[in-house]
C-alpha cells in the first residue's frame, strides 16, 4: 500500500486537481475530517469551506468549495463540488472583479461564496 | 435559352452563398472542438455522480425511497424536457428532436397521461408552439452555446424539483441529441425522475468497494443531498452533449451545402459558357451571311 491517497477534485466543468496527496482535510457537514491513506470507505456531504491538501506535513493546496460530496476509499479521495476556487493569492484581483460583477447582478449566493473565498485568502 | 446576364448573376449569388456556408462550416468546426472538450471534461463529474447514486440506489427501498430516486409511484403526470438549438442551419438536428418529441407526447397522451413540456432552445419551441403551447411549462433560450452555464442547468433542475414537490408532475424525462461523433448524433430519451440506473453497474460489485461504505451524516441524508445534484448534473451533461451535437450537425450540413454550391456553380458555368458560345456562333453566322449577301 502506498503512503499517499489519490486525490481528485472534480467540478462540473473539469477535473480541477488530480494528484497524489499525503492527507486531505475536507469540511464535512459534521465538521472537518482528514483523509489519510487506508481511510475507511466513506461518503460524506460537504459544507462550504476549505479543502486542504497536505504533503509531508505541509499544506500544499487550499481550495474553497461551495458544498459538495466526498467519496473516500482506501486509496483514493474524490471530491465532487459544483463550485470550487483555488486559494491562490495571485488571483485576488480576479476574484475581487468577479465579486463586483456578482454584486451588480444581484447573485447573492455567488457574492457569499466569493466573500468567503476572499476571507479564506486573507486568513 | 437563359439570358447571359441572368446566368452571370445567378453564379455570383451562388458563389457568395458558398462563401457563407464554408465560413459557417469553419466556425462550427472551431467551436465544436471547444464544445467537445467541455463535454469531455464534464464527463468525470457525471460518471462519479452516477456511480455514487448507483451504489446508494441499490440499497434504497424502491417503495419508500426519496421521491427523486424512485418517483412518486404514480405515472399520470409527465414532464418532458426538450433540448433543441436556438439557431437553425444545422441539418436534421432540430427536425429530429421535434419529430421525436411530437411522437412521444402523442404516445404518452394516448396512454392517458398528462404531458407537460419544458422547452430549452428556440427552434423546437417555435415548431411545437402551435400544437402544444398549452402544455408548455417554461421556455428557455440562450442556454446552450460554447459556454454552457451550470447555473442554467440548476435553474431547470430547481423547477423540476419544485414541480415534483408540489405534486404537479410524477415523472420526468429529457430528450436531447447525444453526441456520438462529428457526423453522427442520436436523439436520446433519458429518464430523470425516477433515476435511470444502469443495471449492469448496479449488479457488478464495484472495484474498491469491498468494504461497506460509511455515510456522514447518514445514508438517507447523503442520498437526499446527492439526488438534486445528480439531477442537475444530468441536465447539464445533456445540454453539453446537445451543444456539441448542434455544432457537429451544423458543420456537416454546411459542408454539404458548400459542396452542393460547388456543383451548382460548375453546372451553371457550363450552361453560361455554352450560351455564350452559342451567342457568338449566331453572331458570326449573321455576319457571314450578311457578307455573302452583298
Amino acid at each position: 500500500m502506498s503512503d499517499t491517497t489519490a486525490f481528485e477534485l472534480v467540478t462540473p466543468a473539469r477535473v480541477m486537481i488530480s494528484r497524489a496527496a499525503g492527507m486531505v482535510v475536507a469540511p464535512g457537514v459534521e465538521g472537518l475530517f482528514g483523509v489519510l491513506p487506508r481511510h475507511a470507505p466513506l461518503i460524506s456531504t460537504l459544507q462550504r469551506g476549505v479543502v486542504e491538501v497536505h504533503d509531508n506535513g505541509q499544506v500544499t493546496d487550499r481550495i474553497m468549495v461551495d458544498g459538495g460530496i466526498a467519496d473516500v476509499a482506501e486509496d483514493r479521495c474524490t471530491i465532487l463540488a459544483e463550485r470550487a476556487e483555488k486559494l491562490d493569492p495571485s488571483r485576488k484581483d480576479e476574484i475581487h472583479a468577479q465579486l463586483d460583477a456578482a454584486e451588480q447582478d444581484g447573485k447573492d449566493n455567488d457574492v457569499d461564496f466569493l466573500k468567503a473565498v476572499l476571507a479564506a485568502l486573507a486568513a | 435559352m437563359a439570358n447571359l446576364k441572368d446566368l452571370k448573376n445567378r453564379i455570383k449569388s451562388v458563389k457568395s452563398t458558398q462563401k457563407i456556408t464554408s465560413a459557417m462550416k469553419m466556425v462550427a468546426a472551431a467551436k465544436l472542438r471547444r464544445a467537445q472538450e467541455n463535454a469531455e471534461q464534464a464527463r468525470p463529474y457525471s460518471t462519479r455522480m452516477s456511480e455514487m447514486i448507483t451504489s446508494l440506489a441499490v440499497k434504497a427501498d424502491p417503495n419508500s425511497g426519496p421521491v427523486l430516486l424512485v418517483g412518486t409511484g404514480a405515472t399520470a403526470n409527465h414532464l418532458l424536457v426538450v433540448v433543441s438549438a436556438d439557431r437553425g442551419l444545422c441539418g436534421g438536428f432540430n427536425g429530429g428532436i421535434i419529430r421525436s418529441t411530437r411522437r412521444e407526447v402523442l404516445r404518452l397522451q394516448g396512454e392517458g397521461k398528462t404531458v407537460r413540456l419544458l422547452m430549452v432552445g428556440r427552434k423546437a419551441t417555435d415548431a411545437l408552439k402551435r400544437e402544444f403551447s398549452d402544455i408548455f411549462v417554461e421556455t428557455l433560450e440562450g442556454v446552450q452555446g460554447t459556454e454552457v452555464q451550470f447555473s442554467d442547468a440548476d435553474k431547470i433542475s430547481q423547477k423540476i424539483q419544485s414541480m415534483i414537490a408540489d405534486g404537479s408532475i410524477d415523472t420526468c424525462s429529457i430528450v436531447f441529441n447525444k453526441f456520438i461523433s462529428a457526423i453522427a448524433q442520436e436523439v436520446t430519451f433519458r429518464s430523470l425522475v425516477p433515476v435511470e440506473i444502469n443495471a449492469a453497474d448496479a449488479e457488478a460489485p464495484q472495484e474498491g468497494s469491498v468494504a461497506p461504505n460509511e455515510y456522514e451524516p447518514d445514508e438517507a441524508s447523503v442520498l437526499t443531498d446527492l439526488l438534486p445534484r445528480a439531477l442537475t448534473t444530468e441536465i447539464y451533461a445533456s445540454i453539453l452533449e446537445s451543444s456539441a451535437s448542434e455544432l457537429a450537425a451544423r458543420m456537416t450540413a454546411m459542408d454539404n451545402a458548400t459542396r452542393n454550391a460547388g456543383d451548382l456553380i460548375d453546372r451553371l458555368t457550363m450552361v453560361y459558357n455554352r450560351s455564350r458560345q452559342a451567342a457568338i456562333t449566331t453572331e458570326l453566322i449573321e455576319i457571314i451571311s450578311g457578307a455573302e449577301a452583298l
